[in-house]
């Protein structure tokens, strides 16, 4: 286990150079995700147009996992529908956490984060805007809900 | 780039007998030679603590004050003699003076709750400081909640200095209770605390001191600070977890009604009337922590056992050595600057996360703290998510801190 499994190219190309970074207007949603264990914040905005993410940006302060992850989600996610991005949750969680698994290759891009399961400390950063993304998806499907959605906290 | 600060290690304490006391020194991490740096989390437990625990768990466990037989009393004796240790640690006047919780944060609870909580009503004040660690503002806050008080913070500068003189001018007729840190566990400022008691004191204010990171780098007599409570951790101060003490001035305990009931404190039970036990025991509720109690009583004399004038001195050159190795790193900005500083060192590095920063110095092998380090309000003030943390401990090398700078500027190339 090195740093460079952690640290790989696209990480640290992503963390320079976060895409889908900033304010969003008009969204449909705006989710607060929050680290407990750093203090890390972030903001999630999507809008959904025909039950598929239009577009979704983020904004805060994070470390370089947690980052290049939020960097990488916004990328992977937009386009696709509620349950195709609730069901590419499922494979990055199991991705992040189940070192017994190969890899999943067939995440592209995302299995870049799969170096986060040799340092168990880590995972929260990279799952926190996962777990903002399905909270945000929760509170858009129950628009009444939204007002009492708590920022979500990963819990790995 | 080379950086060779210049040496000036104490002559006065030998570090590496000092090291030879502390077995996990001797262990690698991750290939390295384990450099550990995150003492103001918890310090290491030297073999006369690991022995005296181990000497208890396996001839004299037994419960205490409970019985007639040899374990009993010899359970008994070690862990009240663990207490007479801690009240000449502290020159406290009396046994009755030394309460064991298990750590700073039950001890605050405690005042909170027994002292203040039928003392306080709408109108009355707490008052409390912007260093604190979270451990003395929750408590307040949760009792201001229940009686109606307010709870007022005393402010800081950019150097992570307690505005004194707005701090005394804040202690007003209504302050029931001032609270403050001995030394800020995010920035390592050591509180002018004995100004600040006299300035409560004159105004008739009950004062709390949280010692948790001040007993391991100082002398500390609670007589001459003549605070009405000090509350400390074992764990930090090279004992054991879940055993503390709540200092507290015997005429002021005396008045307080018992935190939590149960066995020990109490010398009659009937349905009608139960009558209390007398000090400190009223205090200690249920079984202890025996084991615990026996440890901090051995770390006391571990300590005792040491130089300590030289241990300290030889913390203040690591410090200063810190402060000189990191300045010279480009990028590094050290946060809180305070005059007078314990020997810790908290700062940010330019485009390098602290927690990127603390996992690739653990891949060196070095142990640091990330994060908001439980006072939030302290980060808030400096507009900081996070910091990193390097929390010395007489036993620390400035090889060590050499490895620290070395590996925070590999972080820097990785993150360029």
């Amino acid at each position: 286990m090195e740093l460079s499994d952690l640290y790989r190219d696209v990480i640290l190309d992503h963390n320079r150079r976060p895409r889908n970074f900033g304010g969003l207007a008009g969204a449909d949603a705006t989710i607060e995700g929050f680290n407990p264990l750093c203090g890390d914040r972030l903001t999630l905005r999507l809008k959904l147009a025909d039950e598929r993410i239009a577009d979704l940006r983020f904004e805060g302060q994070g470390c370089a996992i947690s980052t290049a992850s939020a960097s990488l989600m916004t990328e992977a996610v937009k386009g696709k529908s509620r349950a195709e991005a609730l069901a590419l949750f499922e494979r990055v969680h199991a991705l992040l956490t189940d070192d017994a698994a190969p890899v999943d290759e067939d995440l592209g891009k995302l299995a870049a984060l799969s170096g986060v399961r040799e340092f168990p400390a880590r995972v929260k950063c990279a799952s926190l805007c996962w777990h903002t993304l399905v909270s945000a998806l929760n509170a858009v499907a129950s628009p009444a809900a939204a007002d009492r959605v708590l920022p979500a906290v990963s819990t790995e | 780039m080379t950086n060779t600060a210049p040496r000036r290690e104490h002559a006065g304490f030998d570090v590496e007998a000092a090291r030879g006391d502390f077995p996990v020194l001797a262990r690698s991490v991750n290939g390295h030679p384990l450099a550990f740096l995150d003492n103001g989390a918890s310090a290491q437990r030297p073999n006369a603590v690991i022995d005296a625990v181990d000497d208890y768990e396996r001839r004299h466990h037994a419960n205490i004050h409970r019985g007639v037989h040899t374990l009993s009393q010899e359970a008994t004796a070690l862990y009240e003699g663990a207490r007479d240790r801690l009240v000449r640690f502290i020159n406290a006047r009396s046994r009755h003076e030394v309460v064991f919780v298990r750590g700073t944060t039950e001890a605050i609870n405690l005042v909170a709750q027994s002292y203040a909580r039928p003392l306080l009503g709408p109108g009355d004040e707490v008052l409390i400081t912007h260093l604190e660690h979270h451990a003395n503002i929750v408590p307040w806050q949760m009792v201001c909640e229940q009686t109606g008080a307010a709870l007022r913070v005393a402010p800081i500068d950019m150097n992570g200095e307690l505005l004194v003189e707005a701090a005394e001018a804040l202690m007003g007729p209504r302050t029931r209770l001032f609270a403050c840190a001995h030394v800020s566990n995010a920035l390592g400022t050591v509180l002018p605390v004995r100004r600040l008691m006299a300035a409560a004191k004159a105004r008739g204010i009950t004062t709390l001191i949280d010692g948790a990171q001040a007993v391991p780098h100082m002398r500390v007599d609670v007589q001459d600070l003549d605070c009405d409570f000090y509350a400390f951790s074992g764990h930090k101060m090279f004992g054991s977890t879940g055993i503390g003490v709540l200092y507290g001035r015997e005429s002021v305990l005396e008045r307080m009604p018992p935190w939590q009931g149960g066995g020990e404190m109490i010398l009659t039970v009937s349905f009608s009337k139960t009558t209390y036990n007398g000090l400190p025991n009223k205090f200690e509720a249920g079984t202890p922590n025996i084991s615990g109690a026996i440890g901090l009583g051995a770390a006391v004399d571990y300590l005792g056992g040491l130089d300590l004038d030289a241990a300290h001195a030889h913390e203040h050159e690591l410090l200063l050595h810190a402060t000189d190795r990191l300045s010279r790193i480009p990028g590094l900005r050290m946060i809180g600057t305070a005059r007078e500083r314990a020997s810790l060192v908290s700062f940010i590095v330019a485009g390098v996360h602290p927690h990127d920063l603390g996992t690739i110095l653990d891949r060196d092998g070095i142990a640091i703290r990330t994060g908001h380090h439980c006072a939030m309000p302290v980060m808030e003030f400096f507009k900081l998510p996070a910091t990193a943390r390097a929390s010395f401990a007489f036993y620390n090398t400035f090889e060590e801190i050499d490895r620290l700078g070395a590996s925070v500027e590999r972080a820097q190339r990785l993150f360029a």
